[in-house]
């Protein structure tokens, strides 16, 4: 089974990074397909910096399989004082590729982390 | 490691093992040569099948039917009836199977419906996940020529009313044989988790078709058989040399058909005892692991209605593979779904038939106890389980 995950896709799917919800969060993201079994919740918070929106702070909450969780997890510390506009363009691949690849099988359904912090930021930009 | 799979496999026993050695480079011929050699595999292959007939009932040796394992033989009852079948009625044939039989029924049924122009029903299961056998009697139809119905189901252990479907469907020949319909009818049961634990035969239990695999009872893996009851008209699949009376050609697998007869043997001889036992350990297990808030055990209530070695848990508002993937890196082995489905992304359809959701479906964990297992394996499991499931709660977007 864990040989199904590399080493870096464990070391987060065991110690996930910014894990809970966001109470004052500036944007929500949630993406997911209960068919598949994954659901991602994404909370983001926006800060202004030298007149440029960064993400100041994001964490989430996910229910679902290794993989799901896992690039959960990577997406939060990739993203963390990005630019919003840089932000948008991580791709789930993207996500998957930094991982250090995901079983194929993975790919479709459990690697929407990139989607939810999209959606999140979309929920900021209605917002604001 | 801990093994809680039972029901995917289980390791072969030492008995076995000893009673298979001679037959990889000693006695090493081919049962169908004519010389010493041959004579010699041939011997101990007629020896196995006796002992195997003598365990199920059966009345012939003709009736025993060597393969490759369960999937095999389920390919063959399936395929071999719906073809001789089609052959004797001139039309499409209508085969009945449960929603909740392994894959290997369940894709040979959509196969023969794809590519055959069979026509096939498949009988939804109560919440508990059991076929009602007024169900089969509703669905079968003038062209019927196949019922397959699990004896005990792998997921979550229900064990199917096989005896009733048995009555509606003699039921059922006698009247076709009053309007002189010779359409044939046959019962077929896949009885691959059950056999280690109830009695398996063929009369009393009313089949003309019944499949097993050495290696759910500390046989090897690779070889199972296919009980086909005489008078059963089925259409060969594999072609070749006249191996199984020519219904199933190759070269016979000596020194496993050897260990399979030995593994029934001793199954046979342990059965009362091993169920007993590993009914205790179930208990204890189901017992301890509820005693983490919101989950649930899948299948019968009755514990009478289910097999003594699986407890399936719905765990809710979390993911099968991620409590696997936890247990693993504590060395503990169980399986989400059935071993053939862990790695798949379809929730499982087993879990599906009974009626939970697609999310419910994806939450669930399977332990099946067995040998290898004592007490304190559970005690073990407690001691980290309720902390991974918190963890994955606690993680989770959905709350209830």
């Amino acid at each position: 089974m864990s040989d199904l995950y590399n080493e870096k896709v464990m070391d987060h799917f065991t110690n996930p990074r910014n894990v809970g919800v966001m109470k004052d969060a500036d944007g929500v993201g949630e993406v997911g397909n209960p068919t598949c079994g994954d659901i991602m919740k994404l909370f983001i918070k926006v800060d202004k910096k030298n007149g440029e929106e960064v993400l100041s702070d994001i964490t989430f909450q996910t229910l679902g399989c290794g993989a799901a969780i896992a690039t959960s997890s990577y997406v939060t510390e990739m993203a963390k004082g990005m630019k919003l506009a840089d932000a948008e363009k991580i791709t789930n691949d993207a996500v998957a590729k930094e991982l250090g690849g995901l079983p194929p099988i993975k790919m479709h359904c459990s690697n929407l982390a990139a989607s939810a912090l999209r959606e999140a930021i979309k929920d900021y930009r209605s917002k604001s | 490691m801990i093994y809680f799979d039972h029901a995917a496999t289980t390791p072969v026993k030492q008995e076995v093992k000893k009673a298979m050695d001679p037959y990889f480079s000693d006695k090493w011929g081919n049962p169908s040569s004519i010389y010493g050699l041959g004579r010699e595999a041939r011997e101990a292959m007629c020896e196995a099948r006796q002992t195997i007939m003598g365990i199920l009932g059966a009345e012939r040796p003709s009736e025993i039917i060597f393969t490759s394992g369960a999937t095999e033989s389920n390919n063959l009852a399936l395929k071999g009836v719906a073809e001789a079948a089609a052959f004797e009625i001139g039309g499409p044939p209508h085969i009945i199977v449960s929603a909740i039989e392994h894959h290997c029924v369940l894709d040979t049924a959509k196969h023969l419906e794809s590519s055959f122009g069979a026509e096939v029903t498949y009988l939804s299961v109560n919440e508990e996940g059991l076929v009602n056998p007024l169900d089969v009697e509703k669905a079968i139809k003038d062209n019927t020529v196949l019922v397959s119905v699990m004896l005990g189901n792998n997921e979550m252990g229900a064990i199917e009313p096989v005896k009733e479907i048995s009555g509606v469907i003699k039921g059922e020949r006698e009247k076709r044989e009053k309007k002189g319909d010779k359409t044939p009818l046959y019962f077929h049961t896949d009885a691959v988790q059950a056999f280690a634990f109830m009695p398996v035969k063929v009369d009393e239990l009313g089949v003309d078709m019944l499949s097993l695999t050495a290696h759910k009872f500390y046989g090897p893996k690779g070889v199972g058989l296919l009980y086909v009851r005489t008078g059963t008209k089925f259409a060969p699949q594999q072609k070749g040399g006249a191996q199984e009376k020519g219904r199933r050609a190759g070269t016979e697998n000596v020194p496993y058909i050897v260990g399979m007869a030995k593994a029934m043997e001793m199954a046979e001889k342990n059965r009362e005892a091993y169920s007993k036992k590993v009914g205790e350990l179930t208990d204890y297990l189901v017992k301890r692991v509820k005693e983490i808030p919101k989950i649930e055990l899948i299948g019968p209530k009755n514990k009478e209605k289910r097999l003594p070695h699986i407890a399936n848990f719905l765990f809710k508002g979390v993911e099968g593979e991620s409590i696997l993937i936890n247990l693993d890196m504590l060395g503990f082995a169980a399986s989400s779904g059935s071993a053939c489905t862990s790695g798949s992304l379809e929730p499982s359809h087993v879990t599906k038939a009974m009626g939970y959701s697609d999310l419910e479906a994806h939450g669930t964990v399977r332990f099946s106890l067995g040998e290898l297992n004592k007490r304190s394996d559970i005690d073990e499991l407690m001691k980290h389980l309720p902390g991974i499931i918190e963890k994955l709660r606690a993680m989770s977007p959905i709350k209830e």
